[in-house]
């Protein structure tokens, strides 16, 4: 008769719960040694340095100028402050630049997937010119090879005598809003309120009855036609501030720097390239069962298009858009290379370089950037969880 | 008998073959068609005989100095007469053969590797990741008998292509052990990866490149002085490793399950399991992802223009400034974008091909 043979006791260390303590353990301790190991030579190099640790010096007076602004601000004022003129000024760049690039992009891809065979390749020449040049070779193309081959204020180019392009930037008619304007501001909204209860109602209309009610045209009548009789109302309470030509360059009116829009030329551009892609993508991966179906059950192409292709197409597209998005942020840092005041120029560059304060700046600069990536990838794993195919 | 005999077919309209019938197939079929047709022509029609005529009929190509440029168009003599240090930086003009030696052996490896039905790919592979790196250090750097060239005068093209190289070599490796990190079981190391994936993503390279040139020399003892190129090298290699971290947890996510439990049922240790189950077909199937993440790190390389190394464009960049030479950036510009778009194109053209290739399950 066989013997029953009793399992042997393992030895500990081949037990696989203990193995995984262990190598955590060993893990843990060696990433803190190293942690200290680099606490310890920084604080005898600052001390060797004579720098001290600590954020006062953000409130020291700067003492250097910046040449594009969005809230007052003189050499008198702090580093501190030269930190939120850095911040906005990324802020305004980056959201610029995800509208251009969103449109071109769209149109871009769209004309892709024409049937039209020349726009098709005329857009596919651009999307693969465009993705496969690094970003820092267009920014300087556009900045030193266009921008500056721009002529001077004297020989301006311009539309009438409103619009001005030189070497110099853009110049613009700038709107005085005055008295009165609040009722057309008040009728947009007005507008913006009726146009999404009338959704609503329709919504709720055709759940229970069937019947289709146009909203789209509504909505749109209601949001161009309040603002406008409300406009013509209060007898027209916009004004424009014209650029004029005063000595050397232009005064009043609203000035695009150039190295601005060198940057935004280039950053629209280029994602752009790479939205056209997605949106290429995303078009794609939609069957064409799906569109056969629809068809099958009778809706029109535009209905299919707007019912059955883009939510699903979406499903794809905007993931990889927010992904794109947040990269055109992160890539809005190349503006340090053409002098753009942004955050990484302004205080990773100027505010470092004067106050050396190496740690406190490059941590406060790179947690700006950690906090809006980790918005949008929040944002992005919402939305992910709720427009999953939900199967069974 | 009367046979019935049918008559021949009429040939089709002529509208609907031939050039007309492409035209109006591809190109008229609606008026709104039509009218994009007639934009894009016009489009077409005003840029391209400009640059044409810019860029090769009335440009300069002989010649060796500014007078040479006279006719209207590109002055090529620009980029001709600072050619060799578009490529090797400052290197010394004697010892070119070494980088030329050295690239030219990594372009048969790799050959050898990616095409396919050559033999020993193993070997080669070994001799790829173990002796290469070796003999590439002795011949760009110097040693065993050869003179020392510094890495400040490595530049060019030269150096670009060692940037991205070099980064590729360590991010891969670093990222499938981030990956495989990401998605262990144990808590200490999925947060340490989770923790380091999420930092070095979510800021831009230029602060990881400034954080490289001015904290690591705080971070390190006092007397250790470390190479501006290899500071460069180290938060490149960091910052790669974590977007191909994330290109090969992909890779790990695709994989059914059921292998990973069929590997433990045979009885596999963990590393058995990675290196001959899970990892050869994970890697297979992102290939084309790693091939994408590394042309991003190809255009990547440019932004050591800003902690001041000499690559191609800032190379390019810094000719602009010759007092003997000015005025032909454009020139400039374009020369360095046809560099990297020659690179970037045929990288991609690759990674589609790959795409294709490995996909071909799930055509219709």
């Amino acid at each position: 008769m066989a013997t029953v043979e009793h399992p042997q006791k393992t030895a500990w260390w081949n037990n696989a719960h203990n193995r995984a303590l262990l190598f955590q353990i060993l893990l843990a301790i060696g990433v803190s040694v190293f942690f200290a190991f680099i606490a310890n030579n920084t604080i005898h190099n600052l001390e060797q340095r004579g720098i001290s640790t600590g954020f006062a010096f953000l409130k020291q007076k700067a003492g250097f100028g910046i040449i594009q602004h969005l809230i007052p601000y003189t050499e008198n004022d702090t580093y501190g402050r030269t930190f939120i003129v850095g911040l906005l000024n990324t802020i305004l760049v980056s959201v610029l630049g995800i509208i251009c690039a969103t449109v071109l992009g769209f149109i871009v891809g769209v004309a892709r997937l024409s049937s039209n065979w020349l726009v098709s390749k005329l857009a596919g020449i651009y999307i693969e010119t465009f993705r496969n040049l690094p970003l820092l070779l267009q920014i300087f193309f556009w900045y030193f090879a266009v921008l500056r081959a721009l002529p001077s204020p004297r020989n301006s180019l311009h539309i009438g005598e409103k619009f001005f392009l030189n070497i110099r930037g853009v110049y613009l008619p700038n709107p005085i809003f005055e008295q009165g304007f609040g009722w057309v501001e008040g009728a947009l909204i007005l507008a913006v309120l009726a146009s999404i209860i009338l959704k609503r109602w329709a919504n709720k209309r055709q759940e229970e009855t069937g019947e289709q009610f146009p909203v789209l045209w509504t909505a749109t009548g209601l949001i161009l036609i309040l603002p406008t009789i409300a406009y013509f109302a209060t007898g027209g309470p916009i004004s424009w501030e014209y650029p004029v030509l005063k000595g050397f360059n232009f005064q009043g009116g609203i000035t695009i720097i150039p190295e601005l829009a060198a940057l935004l030329i280039a950053l629209s551009v280029y994602t752009a390239s790479l939205i056209a892609e997605i949106v290429r993508s995303g078009i794609l991966s939609v069957s064409h069962g799906q569109t056969e179906a629809a068809a099958a059950l009778g809706l029109r192409p535009g209905k299919i298009l707007r019912l059955v292709i883009i939510p699903q197409a979406m499903r794809v597209i905007i993931p990889q858009m927010t992904s794109q998005y947040l990269n055109l942020v992160k890539n809005s840092s190349l503006a340090t290379a053409i002098g753009y005041p942004d955050l990484v120029a302004i205080f990773a560059g100027t505010t470092l370089n004067q106050t050396g304060q190496a740690i406190e700046v490059i941590a406060m600069t790179m947690a700006v950037y950690l906090t809006i990536s980790l918005i949008i990838s929040y944002f992005m794993n919402w939305y992910n969880a709720r427009s999953q195919l939900r199967e069974r | 008998m009367l046979v019935h005999t049918p008559h021949p077919d009429l040939p089709p309209p002529s509208t609907s073959v031939g050039v007309i019938g492409w035209a109006r197939k591809n190109l008229f079929s609606t008026p709104l068609n039509s009218v994009l047709t007639l934009c894009a022509l016009y489009i077409v029609v005003r840029f391209l005989p400009p640059v044409i005529n810019w860029a090769i009929l009335d440009a300069n190509w002989a010649g060796s100095t500014r007078d040479a440029c006279t006719d209207g168009g590109a002055c090529w003599v620009f980029v001709k007469v600072r050619l060799t240090q578009f490529m090797f930086g400052f290197y010394p003009a004697d010892q070119y053969w070494r980088v030329i030696l050295a690239f030219g052996l990594l372009g048969v490896l790799i050959a050898w590797l990616l095409i396919e039905k050559t033999p020993k790919k193993s070997w080669v592979a070994a001799f790829t990741i173990l002796v290469y790196p070796i003999i590439a250090f002795v011949l760009f750097y110097g040693g065993l008998g050869l003179p020392v060239v510094e890495t400040n005068q490595w530049g060019g093209l030269m150096l670009t292509l060692i940037l991205a190289t070099i980064g590729m070599f360590f991010a891969l490796p670093f990222g499938i052990i981030l990956a495989l990190g990401r998605r262990s079981s144990m808590p200490i190391p999925r947060a340490l990866s989770v923790v380091f994936i999420e930092l070095w993503r979510g800021v831009p390279l230029i602060t990881v490149l400034f954080m490289s040139s001015v904290m690591l020399p705080l971070f390190m003892p006092e007397d250790l002085r470390i190479d501006k190129l290899v500071r460069a090298l180290i938060g490149i290699s960091l910052f790669q490793s974590a977007y191909m971290a994330e290109v090969i947890r992909g890779g790990l996510q695709a994989l059914p399950k059921g292998q990973s439990e069929a590997a433990d049922a045979l009885g596999l240790s963990y590393w058995q399991a990675m290196f001959l189950i899970i990892l050869p077909q994970a890697l297979k199937t992102v290939i084309p992802g790693i091939v994408n993440t590394f042309i991003e790190l190809f255009k990547d390389t440019t932004l050591v223009l800003i902690i001041g190394l000499m690559d191609l464009l800032s190379i390019v960049q810094s000719a602009f400034a010759d007092p003997k030479w000015l005025g032909f950036s454009v020139e400039g510009y374009v020369f360095a974008g046809l560099v990297y778009w020659i690179f970037c194109f045929s990288m991609s053209q690759y990674s589609q091909h790959l795409e294709r290739k490995l996909h071909t399950g799930h055509k219709r």
